[in-house]
């Protein structure tokens, strides 16, 4: 109950900043987060808007998250667009780069989840160079299970941990 | 009085100032007990407290007695009022009523420098005589570690078996935001802290001598592997290339670890040598291969890959060159992971998950059955003892982290007793070397 209350007050949060002039990017992402892949149809392109692309609460690259099935890499179709969206991005503009952590939930073996996290941040830079992107715009790394960020034993923590994050260099 | 013979006992070290034997007995004594093969019937033991020892701080009975019992192979009789702490004091039938086959005395004494002297007896209660027994003066810092080695006396008279309750074990304790390399004593006592980082640290894994830890940190914001040495605290960065390095296991001659890197793209296995060169690949797949662990004669490893689908255990040589060919091992479920290979090479540990649990298994290289020795939800590394009898492992407690250990059968399981913090990543250590 704590947890969903603080879901909605976060959205309440970031609901506001993007009627206000203050985009505060880890109110953004944590909203990401706790909605989990609830993160659907935002895409909407918005022409009038005065936010740098990146930090535009509206544009599909304000999502930064990729979450995952239990033991699975593969991106899902529904972060599918979100990822190619930050690939155009980063093919449009040679200068950004981007890091790309890969996490898994805290069940298991703490070395395999280090190769998955692996996997899962590899398999996103993947789409990302297919999609235009340069090699070396993009570094994928693993944190595995080791920077969990829900700390509860349920499957809504564990949903939240199997996730690769995008994250701009020097936002 | 039988001829009193010295001796020198694989697991005496410095501190013992006289060691001798009162009874020439063979390391292997017959006791008129039933087999306890199978797991099913234990060794009951009485352990008489010892006289005078509850002016110290340890009790060496309860040191003992946690030791034995832990193993699994012993039932603790009560001694219940009764206190021989002599030979002649012992009244045979009271042990034989209460289902006692082995009793054991002893007393300590306060020697005039402070030293402890330990005397104890371990007695064959239907034959009415002594099996083994010691003398040993310790300073008082030493009483827990000479209750450990009467420990591996008693267990090796009693089961012909080594003793591995002089060994020690390392293991990661999280506590807030800081993260600790400790070691302790096989039961959990004397943990001291080897390195603390702000950032995680994982897969500690011993040295065959016991004298160096090899382990991973991600103090420099990604894995590298460092090898540390125990008596001097130096250490080097063994693999610290482009990418992730991490899971090393140490090649039964010392020389050499097997670690996991991501240097040519998945993580593969690598070999190389302890001062961080000569490093080649030695696994070749399209997936993921990582948690090496070598095969006492060093010829073989045992691995977890997803090449087939889901995480299992596979085998395969050590071969010259890169290696694509592997044999899968595990084909119960669709997740098995973290083998640890056993010191006599005939079966393996490693975590099953099934329903949701995550639990210790072992699996015959022969029969290829799988068992599956607790019940808990969320084990993680276990390894096991020297000997092969007992399984250390890191398991969840309301949240928190904590290590159990199980007996091979699965018999018995007990806690460790390690202060606060979560703790994780234990791994077994090796015997002591022999002097």
């Amino acid at each position: 109950m704590k947890k969903v209350l603080s879901v909605l007050m976060i959205s309440l949060l970031s609901a506001c900043a993007s009627q206000t002039t203050q985009p505060a990017a880890d109110v953004e992402d944590r909203t990401i987060g706790a909605n989990g892949e609830a993160g659907n149809g935002s895409s909407i392109a918005s022409g009038e808007s005065n936010f740098h692309p990146l930090q535009d609460p509206n544009s599909i690259l304000s999502q930064r998250s990729v979450y995952y099935d239990f033991d699975s890499y593969t991106v899902r179709n529904e972060y599918r667009e979100m990822v190619t969206a930050h690939a155009q991005y980063l093919r449009d503009n040679a200068n950004s780069k981007v890091l790309l952590q890969g996490n898994t939930d805290g069940r298991g073996s703490r070395e395999y989840n280090l190769a998955l996290g692996q996997r899962r941040a590899d398999g996103v830079k993947n789409m990302m160079t297919l999609s235009g992107a340069r090699d070396s715009q993009i570094e994928a790394v693993s944190l595995g299970e080791e920077k969990p960020r829900a700390v509860g034993h349920d499957e809504s923590s564990w949903r939240q941990n199997r996730r690769t994050d995008i994250i701009y260099r020097g936002e | 009085m039988p001829t009193l013979s010295i001796q020198s006992h694989r697991f005496f070290c410095h501190v013992w100032i006289l060691v001798f034997w009162f009874f020439s007995a063979p390391l292997h004594a017959e006791l008129d007990i039933e087999i306890f093969g199978g797991g099913t019937a234990r060794i009951p033991i009485a352990i008489v407290p010892f006289a005078d020892e509850n002016k110290f701080q340890h009790s060496i009975t309860k040191v003992v007695s946690d030791d034995l019992e832990r193993s699994g192979l012993f039932s603790l009789v009560d001694s219940n009022g009764l206190t021989p702490y002599a030979p002649v004091e012992v009244v045979y039938s009271d042990w034989i009523d209460r289902g006692a086959s082995a009793l054991v005395i002893g007393r300590t004494i306060i020697m005039p420098n402070g030293m402890i002297e330990i005397q104890f007896r371990l007695m064959d209660v239907a034959r009415k005589e002594q099996l083994t027994g010691l003398v040993a003066t310790v300073p008082i810092t030493q009483l827990r570690s000479a209750a450990h080695r009467i420990a591996d006396i008693i267990y090796e008279t009693l089961t012909g078996d080594v003793g591995v309750f002089s060994t020690q074990i390392a293991y990661v304790m999280k506590q807030g935001d800081k993260y600790a390399l400790q070691i302790a004593d096989a039961d959990g006592f004397n943990a001291q802290s080897i390195i603390e980082y702000t950032e995680p640290i994982i897969s500690p894994a011993w040295s065959p001598d016991g004298s160096q830890l090899a382990y991973v940190s991600f103090e420099n914001q990604k894995p590298v592997i460092y090898v540390q040495t125990l008596a001097t605290h130096q250490r080097i960065a063994v693999a610290n290339f482009k990418g992730s390095n991490s899971a090393p296991a140490w090649s039964p001659d010392g020389q050499r670890l097997a670690v996991v890197l991501t240097a040519q793209g998945n993580s593969q296995i690598f070999l190389i040598n302890v001062d961080g060169t000569g490093m080649r690949r030695l696994s070749k797949s399209s997936g993921i291969d990582t948690e090496p662990s070598f095969s006492p004669d060093g010829r073989s490893i045992i691995f977890t890959s997803d090449r087939g689908g889901s995480p299992q255990i596979y085998r395969m040589l050590v071969t010259e060159t890169e290696n694509s060919m592997a044999e899968r091992l595990t084909f119960e479920g669709n997740y098995n992971v973290s083998p640890d290979f056993s010191k006599d090479g005939r079966s393996f540990t490693f975590i099953n998950r099934n329903n949701g649990r995550f639990n210790v298994a072992v699996q015959e290289f022969g029969s290829r059955q799988m068992q599956i020795l607790t019940n808990s939800q969320f084990d993680e590394s276990p390894s096991f003892a020297p000997n092969g009898k007992m399984i250390l492992y890191a398991t969840e407690i309301k949240g928190r982290g904590i290590l159990s250990a199980v007996s091979r059968d699965g018999q018995t399981r007990q806690q460790l007793s390690i202060q606060a913090g979560n703790i994780r990543e234990p791994a077994w250590g090796p015997l002591p070397t022999a002097n």
